[in-house]
């Protein structure tokens, strides 16, 4: 049989979480095809076919796949689900949102955000905010899996997939998207970015913030948050990082006023290296960083923007 | 309208959570257990919608062992109506729950189903959209806020890129985020009134609901850990070591 992979974009652009979870499909069951579901969406299913490792993208164009919306992208899903034993989605809101409905109207279960394929019917999954690290096999013919992108590399370009269109599978009626208010910024998206830089509660305001985004123009980095200061309103909440928010895996994430709670470590851990600014030499943000500085963040984040300077930056 | 919450009974979320040695779990022997704290603001949001007059019943519904019946009083406690445990002792899947919560919305007919986005021991995030989909409902996941209009709901659902607004046919499953409103602690008094509202005792074959495992965990391990590092001294020395050490930036 195949598998299937549910391409994540914005009717514009691939995102390059499909990529890695065409990576994990390829593990899991071969050849893989990717459903992209979209409205005007043929510079996505042209993107997904250079994918390496895919070799047929199903295309689905209609309005009514423009935002995603669960119950109908259900519909979609089941409506070709079955030439394939395994039907795979990242773990990013939409995939969360949609999958689990697949899975119940298959009548099996769903293996949440996998981390690794250990054989096409074993997957190890984090559980307890990442505190745990489950082993799970699964026994259903078909398998509904989300995928933490974080861990998977992303299947590289040198593909030539045909692109075949779908029919939609209607509109159930159930549901509609009104509207959405998205966070503009002209920086990297935090799951994508190579460097992060984070406030957390220490950061005291909002206002505080733009201390963070000095540093983040200048290092081309994106900037997050934890749930403390995102829930005390300085941030929206597509700042955050932690196990409920963004798990994130940059190259480089600097922790700045953050203490290290464990939802918030849950999402940040598997960063390459990790730097942190903390007055509180007991902070437990420190037990994880490889750079540890001991400072107060109003003076040595300023300080940090002169040194970039004078570096070059 | 009735509204149904499912609630779960878990580790305490400040619990630092063991492995067991022989690997077969966490450890969960005389550790303090309490509510989802996701459930806590769907259970939140039930009783508010109650308070405005906008939901005349609020039934909460736990599936677990004889102690998540300490659960659904907390729930009741805050303001829940009236209790139905489904009692079992084996850990149940996200399919099956969603099975069982089936069973009782045919029965109950609520016009909402307000639940966690996530339980923070296995965290599937799968119960309440699987719940939706066998009803054939709407959904709104990741609740930030619920507009109830007549015959419709607008909610606005936290996303990747941030905020999105989508309005369902009710009834509906909602599951919330953190940031829908901050739960209530329970009065005494109003503990001491949730000890006389009634929890009616159910088990899973009352509603024909198979609970066997379909995914067999073969192991349950400890993280690697991450080794802590060095104090650097200064700012110059923290982007020293970055540039030239690690070559991060």
């Amino acid at each position: 049989m195949a598998s299937l992979v549910i391409a994540e974009h914005d009717n514009k652009s691939l995102k390059e979480a499909t990529g890695k979870v065409v990576t994990a499909a390829a593990q899991v069951s071969a050849p893989v095809h990717v459903l992209v579901a979209g409205q005007g969406a043929d510079a996505v299913a042209a993107a997904a076919a250079k994918l390496s490792g895919v070799e047929k993208v199903l295309l689905a164009d209609d309005a009514l796949y423009a935002k995603m919306v669960a119950e109908t992208m259900e519909t979609l899903i089941l409506s070709v689900a079955d030439k394939y034993d395994a039907i795979l989605a990242p773990a990013t809101t939409n995939g969360k949102n949609y999958m689990p409905r697949v899975a119940a109207k298959l009548d099996v279960p769903q293996i949440s955000e996998i981390i690794a394929v250990e054989s096409p019917d074993t997957f190890q999954r984090p559980i307890y905010a990442g505190n745990a690290i489950a082993t799970v096999q699964v026994g259903s013919a078909k398998k509904i899996i989300t995928v933490r992108t974080t861990t998977f590399k992303s299947a590289g370009e040198g593909g030539s997939a045909t692109i075949e269109k779908v029919a939609t599978g209607g509109d159930p009626g159930l549901a509609k998207f009104v509207g959405e208010e998205l966070s503009k910024s002209e920086r990297p998206e935090l799951t994508s970015a190579k460097i992060i830089i984070s406030g957390g509660r220490g950061m005291q305001s909002g206002e505080n913030f733009h201390l963070l985004d000095k540093i983040a123009d200048k290092l081309h980095a994106a900037v997050g948050a934890s749930r403390a200061a995102v829930d005390a309103g300085f941030v929206p909440n597509d700042y955050q990082v932690g196990q409920t928010g963004k798990v994130v895996a940059p190259e480089l994430y600097i922790a700045v006023g953050i203490s290290g709670a464990i939802q918030h470590l849950a999402g940040m851990k598997d960063s390459k290296v990790i730097a942190a600014i903390n007055k509180d030499d007991e902070a437990p943000i420190f037990q994880v960083a490889d750079y540890g500085l001991v400072a107060d963040l109003f003076k040595a984040v300023p300080e940090m923007d002169d040194e970039l300077t004078k570096m070059g930056y | 309208m009735k509204v149904l919450v499912p609630v779960k009974r878990v580790i305490d979320y400040n619990v630092k959570v063991r492995v067991k040695a022989d690997q077969s779990g966490v450890d969960l022997a005389n550790v303090k257990m309490s509510m989802n704290p996701f459930d806590e603001i769907s259970v939140e949001e039930a009783v508010r919608l109650k308070e405005k007059g906008k939901a005349t019943e609020v039934i909460a519904v736990s599936i677990g062992p004889q102690q998540a019946s300490e659960t659904i009083r907390t729930a009741l406690a805050m303001g829940a109506d009236r209790g139905i445990l489904v009692k079992c002792d084996a850990d149940v899947e996200p399919l099956a729950v969603a099975k069982i919560l089936k069973a009782i919305c045919d029965a109950e007919k609520p016009t909402l189903v307000i639940t966690g986005k996530q339980a923070i021991d296995d965290d599937s995030n799968q119960t309440g959209q699987m719940l939706a989909s066998l009803l054939g409902w709407a959904q709104g996941t990741f609740a930030h806020k619920l507009d109830l209009g007549d015959g419709t709901a607008q909610i606005e659902r936290e996303i990747d890129g941030g905020l999105q607004t989508v309005e369902v046919k009710l009834p509906a499953v909602m599951t919330v985020d953190l940031r829908l409103n901050e739960p209530r602690y329970a009065s005494l008094p109003n503990i001491m009134k949730a000890k006389k509202k009634p929890i009616d005792e159910k088990s899973p074959t009352d509603y024909g609901v198979d609970i066997t495992p379909k995914l067999k965990v073969l192991k349950v391990s400890e993280p690697p850990k991450r080794q802590a590092g060095i104090k650097v001294k200064t700012v110059a020395e923290l982007l020293d070591k970055l540039k030239n050490e690690a070559g991060v930036i």
